[in-house]
Order: C-alpha cells, then sequence, then structure tokens
C-alpha cells in the first residue's frame, strides 16, 4: 500500500512539490549539520592551534592530523575503552529492555503500571539532573549506596567509586543503562502488543514452548523495532559525553577516564588543538558509520519492500 | 497521571490465559523490585531535596523526608537566575519544537507521498545524520554561530537544536503519513472536497498523535540537551536550566556542598517534564512504535 499509493500520486502532482516540501529541512541540516560537517573535514586538514585562533593563517599539512592520532598510543585506548563501554551498554539496555518489555507483558495489570511508572520517572530525567543524584548516590563520604554496603557487612566506608577506572566505568554503565532501558521497554513492549493474542494462542495449543514461541514468532516480529532500537543504543553510547563529563567533574581523574566524547572535547576545547580534535572527530564519524553500516542496509531493505 | 495510566493500560491487553502459578508470581515480584529500584534515584533526589543538609551529612541517612521543610527551595530560588534561565529554556525549546515540526512534517510528506529523484539519497542522508557525534560537531558549531553573531543568542540554539532533532522526526512522521492511505484523501476530492480541504479534514486528524509524539520527543531533547548549550550559551544570563543547575552545583562545591539545596535546585529542573511525560506518555510509546514498525 504504501508503495503503490504514492507513485499514482505523484503522476498528478506537480513535481516540484516534493523539493518544496523537503526546502526547510535540508536547509537547516545543510546550515547547521552539513557546514559543521564541511568545517571538521577541511579543518582537520589544518595546523589549526591556539595561535590560528587568534587570527593567524592556518597551514595546509594534508593528512598530518591523521597520521599524529594513528601513532598515538593513547587514542588507540581510548578508541578501544570507547568500544567496549559502548558494547557492553548498548547489548546490556537492549538485553534488560526487552526482559522488562516481555515482564510487562505477564505481570498482573496494577504491577505494570507501577513499573511503567517507575520506568517513565527514570526516562523523563534531565541528564543533569540524573547525574547530580548518581554522583550523591555514589558519594564516597555520605551517599547511600556505600552506606547500604556497608551496612551489609562490605568493606565500603568512604569507597571512593571513581578513583578506579574500572569502578568508574561501572557507575557510568549503572547510569548509562538505567537512562536508556524505559526507551528500549516501552519501545519493545509497544512492538509486543502489536503481536496477535491468537496467535501465540494458537502456538501453545500446538505444544510450542516458551521459548520456540518466542524465537519464532515474538522475534520475528518485533524485528523492525529490536534493529532501530539496538542501532541508536549503539550510536548513542558510542558517543556518551555528558555522563562521563559530569562524572569527571565530580573528581575523576580524566586522563584514564575519557572516552571518545570526551577526549576530542579536551582535544578542542582543552588544549585548543582544533585540527587534531577536527581530524578526531571525523575518525569518530567513519567508525561510527562502519558500525552502523549494517543496520542501515537493512532499513533501507524495509523501506523497498 | 491518571489518564495516562488508563490509556497505557487499555492500549495494552493482557493475555487472556492467566493462571496464578509459582512462575507468575515471581514474575510479579520482579517486576515490583525492578519498579522500585528505577524510580528510587527520584524519591531519593525528591527526599533529599527537603531535609536540611546537616542530616544529609550525617552517618545515618534518613530515608524518609521526616522533619522536612521547603527551605532548601527557597534558597535554591533566592540564589541567583533560575527564573532567567527557566525563560531561556522555554523560547529556546518551544521554537525548536514548532520549527521541528514543521519542518519534518513537510519533509515525511513528501518522502512518503511522493517519489522523486534524490528520495534515497536524502532517507540515506537523514539516517546518517543522526549518527553525527555531536560531540565531534559542536566546536564547528561554536565557530558557526560565533562567525552569525548568535553566539549565547536563544535563537542560535534553538538552530542548532531543530538540526538535531529533524532527522529523528522526520523518520518517526514518515511511519505515521505511510499509515494513512492517499485513497482517503482522494475519495474525499472525488466527494468535492478541494486538495487543501482533504488534506486537513482527513489526513491532518489521522496525524495528531505522530505530531504530539514527536512533538513531545522534541521537547525533551531540546529541555534536556547538554553538551550544546554548555559550548554555545557561556554568559552567565544566557543559560539554559540545566547549565543552570550545573552552575549551582559548582558555585555550592566552592564552599562545602550543601546537598540539600543541590537536590531541591534539581527537582526543579526535573519536575516540569516529569509532570509533562507523565501526562503523554501513552501518546508517546504508541508514536514511538507507529513511526518504527509502519513502513
Amino acid at each position: 500500500m504504501a508503495q503503490t499509493s504514492p507513485r499514482r500520486t505523484a503522476r498528478r502532482r506537480p513535481n516540484w512539490a516534493p523539493y518544496a516540501l523537503l526546502t526547510p529541512a535540508v536547509a537547516i541540516l545543510l546550515a547547521a549539520l552539513a557546514y559543521p560537517v564541511g568545517w571538521q573535514l577541511y579543518t582537520s586538514t589544518l595546523k589549526f592551534g591556539l595561535a590560528q585562533q587568534f587570527g593567524q593563517a592556518a597551514d595546509f599539512i594534508g593528512l598530518s592530523n591523521y597520521a599524529e592520532l594513528l601513532s598515538d598510543p593513547q587514542i588507540w585506548a581510548v578508541v578501544g575503552r570507547s568500544l567496549l563501554f559502548c558494547l557492553i551498554n548498548a547489548t546490556g539496555t537492549v538485553t534488560i529492555g526487552v526482559a522488562l518489555a516481555l515482564l510487562m507483558q505477564v505481570v498482573a495489570k496494577a504491577v505494570r503500571i507501577a513499573l511503567q511508572v517507575g520506568l517513565l520517572l527514570a526516562w523523563a530525567m534531565p541528564v543533569v539532573t540524573a547525574m547530580t543524584v548518581w554522583v550523591w548516590l555514589f558519594n564516597w563520604h555520605f551517599g547511600l549506596v556505600n552506606w547500604f554496603l556497608t551496612k551489609l557487612g562490605l568493606p565500603f566506608t568512604n569507597h571512593n567509586w571513581l578513583e578506579q577506572p574500572s569502578s568508574f566505568y561501572a557507575v557510568a554503565t549503572i547510569i548509562v543503562v538505567w537512562m536508556s532501558v524505559p526507551f528500549v521497554a516501552f519501545s519493545v513492549y509497544a512492538g509486543l502488543t502489536q503481536v496477535s493474542t491468537e496467535v501465540m494462542e494458537a502456538a501453545q495449543l500446538d505444544g510450542a514452548s516458551g521459548h520456540r514461541r518466542f524465537t519464532q514468532i515474538v522475534l520475528p516480529l518485533i524485528r523492525p523495532v529490536l534493529m532501530i532500537v539496538l542501532l541508536l543504543q549503539i550510536i548513542w553510547d558510542l558517543r556518551v559525553f555528558t555522563q562521563i563529563r559530569l562524572l569527571q567533574d565530580a573528581g575523576a581523574p580524566a586522563s584514564s577516564t575519557d572516552l571518545l566524547g570526551t577526549y576530542i572535547y579536551r582535544l578542542g576545547v582543552g588544549s585548543s588543538n582544533f585540527g587534531l580534535a577536527a581530524a578526531m572527530s571525523v575518525f569518530v564519524l567513519i567508525l561510527t558509520v562502519l558500525l552502523s553500516a549494517p543496520y542501515v542496509r537493512s532499513l533501507m531493505k524495509e523501506d523497498k519492500a | 497521571m491518571n489518564a495516562s495510566l488508563t490509556r497505557s493500560a487499555v492500549s495494552a491487553p493482557p493475555p487472556t490465559v492467566r493462571r496464578w502459578r509459582p512462575g507468575r508470581l515471581l514474575a510479579n515480584l520482579i517486576a515490583v523490585l525492578v519498579a522500585l529500584i528505577w524510580a528510587f534515584p527520584v524519591y531519593w533526589m525528591i527526599n533529599s531535596s527537603l531535609l536540611p543538609n546537616a542530616v544529609l551529612v550525617s552517618t545515618r541517612p534518613r530515608l524518609g523526608p521526616w522533619g522536612g521543610s521547603f527551605d532548601n527551595y527557597a534558597a535554591a530560588l533566592a540564589s541567583g537566575s533560575f527564573f532567567t534561565s527557566l525563560k531561556t529554556s522555554l523560547i529556546v525549546t518551544l521554537t525548536a519544537v514548532v520549527a521541528c515540526l514543521l519542518f519534518a512534517f513537510c519533509a515525511a510528506l513528501a518522502i512518503s507521498r511522493y517519489r522523486f529523484r534524490g528520495r534515497t539519497s536524502f532517507i540515506l542522508a537523514v539516517l546518517f545524520i543522526q549518527m553525527l557525534p555531536a560531540e565531534g560537531l559542536f566546536i564547528a558549531q561554536y565557530k558557526l554561530m560565533a562567525n552569525l553573531g548568535l553566539l549565547n543568542q536563544a535563537v542560535g540554539l534553538a538552530v542548532l537544536y531543530t538540526a538535531a532533532v529533524v532527522p529523528f522526526t522526520v523518520w518517526m512522521l514518515r511511519g505515521f503519513v505511510a499509515g494513512v492511505p492517499a485513497d482517503l484523501e482522494e475519495a474525499a476530492m472525488v466527494d468535492g472536497c478541494s486538495r487543501s480541504g482533504a488534506f486537513f479534514r482527513i489526513t491532518f486528524p489521522l496525524l495528531a498523535p505522530g505530531l504530539v509524539a514527536s512533538g513531545v520527543y522534541a521537547f525533551l531533547q531540546a529541555w534536556n540537551e547538554f553538551t550544546i548549550a554548555l559550548v554555545i550559551m557561556q554568559k552567565e544570563d544566557a543559560r539554559t536550566l540545566p547549565l543552570w543547575l550545573r552552575g549551582f552545583i559548582q558555585a555550592s562545591a566552592t564552599r562545602e556542598t550543601d546537598w540539600g539545596q543541590v537536590m531541591a535546585a534539581s527537582t526543579l529542573v526535573a519536575l516540569p517534564v516529569i509532570v509533562f511525560f507523565l501526562i503523554v506518555q501513552g501518546r508517546l510509546t504508541s508514536g514511538l512504535v507507529a513511526g518504527a514498525v509502519k513502513g
């Protein structure tokens, strides 16, 4: 339906109409995003530091910034950490989100509403607010988490969670997953409600186990939602910035806890090395495109189908 | 809040077979536990915001707001520019929402109602734009705004927010527009409606839920955004609410951090969004799915 009707209408309407309709969106995307990307590409080939910021001409140095990046072992450490963080957070978020969506289907109505309200509260929290609360919960001196763990008899009195990179990332993961699960859970749950109960009951009567019903009926039907949700999580978690930045604000050593977003920020705004920061941004952009290319391809296929 | 609860409950008919088995009981218990865990930080924020700092930094946490007051709120509101920031946030957010809905709606109409040269490239561009790392772009966006003289201006920030939200909104609205068959419009025209009449009487009302869902999405993104605002709005009187909160926390940290006041300030920033969100959530989730599932 979606495919045949546009073709029929297209013949009757003047063919400049779609272009006119696209103009405002394209204009603002060109101005606010495409121009910066172009600037980024251009600047990444320049020697652009503090001196150039104050008016000195920037020299064209070709791909030297990229060469400098690729030969710096610290960058590879940051890239490795970011990829690991992204994969753990994205899979963790989607797994928990799907589990909660399935849970919503089987529990009593009152319990489901309670669960939805709980998730909704977390979803609605502005990032900066949420981070403030979590930093307070994990406060090494007065935080509730340390108090609770100490109560359980564990040695967590005045434990500083942000000092060690490993526990820093553990805290960051808890926060990111807490923030992102509601979106996944609601999207998948809404997808699940479109799976007809008749089909499920028929499968049950035919003796299909719960596991088989899930993999053979539910999973294929909610695949489009899962794909989009997973793609978005990967994109969002790879460029996680605010959470890491605000945790660093709360007293973590920045150099050993930087991920891609905060690293670019420090290169550019911190050290005023805009050329290098721009090259790094282009690198991240390529990385994201590579990571998500398979998803985009299958989304495009669904568009044609 | 009640309205949204009933709506979400209605939109999801429970499975017809329902027996109380140990497994089901366990599932219910887990669900309640998860609900409590997810809501807890919000509870803890409000609880802490009502207690004096002396209580908060004692060795035994007080688990409920007993003996609490609104003093922290008074202090947070008194110290500086909350209302200026509220105004900036409102202007930026509303401008971005209106512009984004208008632009994205037109674009969605174009790609779902017409086949034209460049259509596939536009869809691809929209998908890829969502992947642009905002943190990699803010330096360039800062330069752009500086050149245009729009630093510390609500308009500049609103333009950047609109551009950031338009791609996802196009994607979402496209599902809705595709869901309204063009035949319906044509039938109305056969019955004597004008083209615009057919559009505004038939198609537009059917798209309302999609517009609401996209509008809410845009609202939340703009209201909660932190990174771009941090770079573009550096002047103190140009701050949006998230920046005001960060400034408040930093100011508090130069003395001994007053956690009660910090939590009260956090609650002030979060409360409007939470209330708004609880009201519209039913429409938002159904909108997300319609956008994602329908081709």
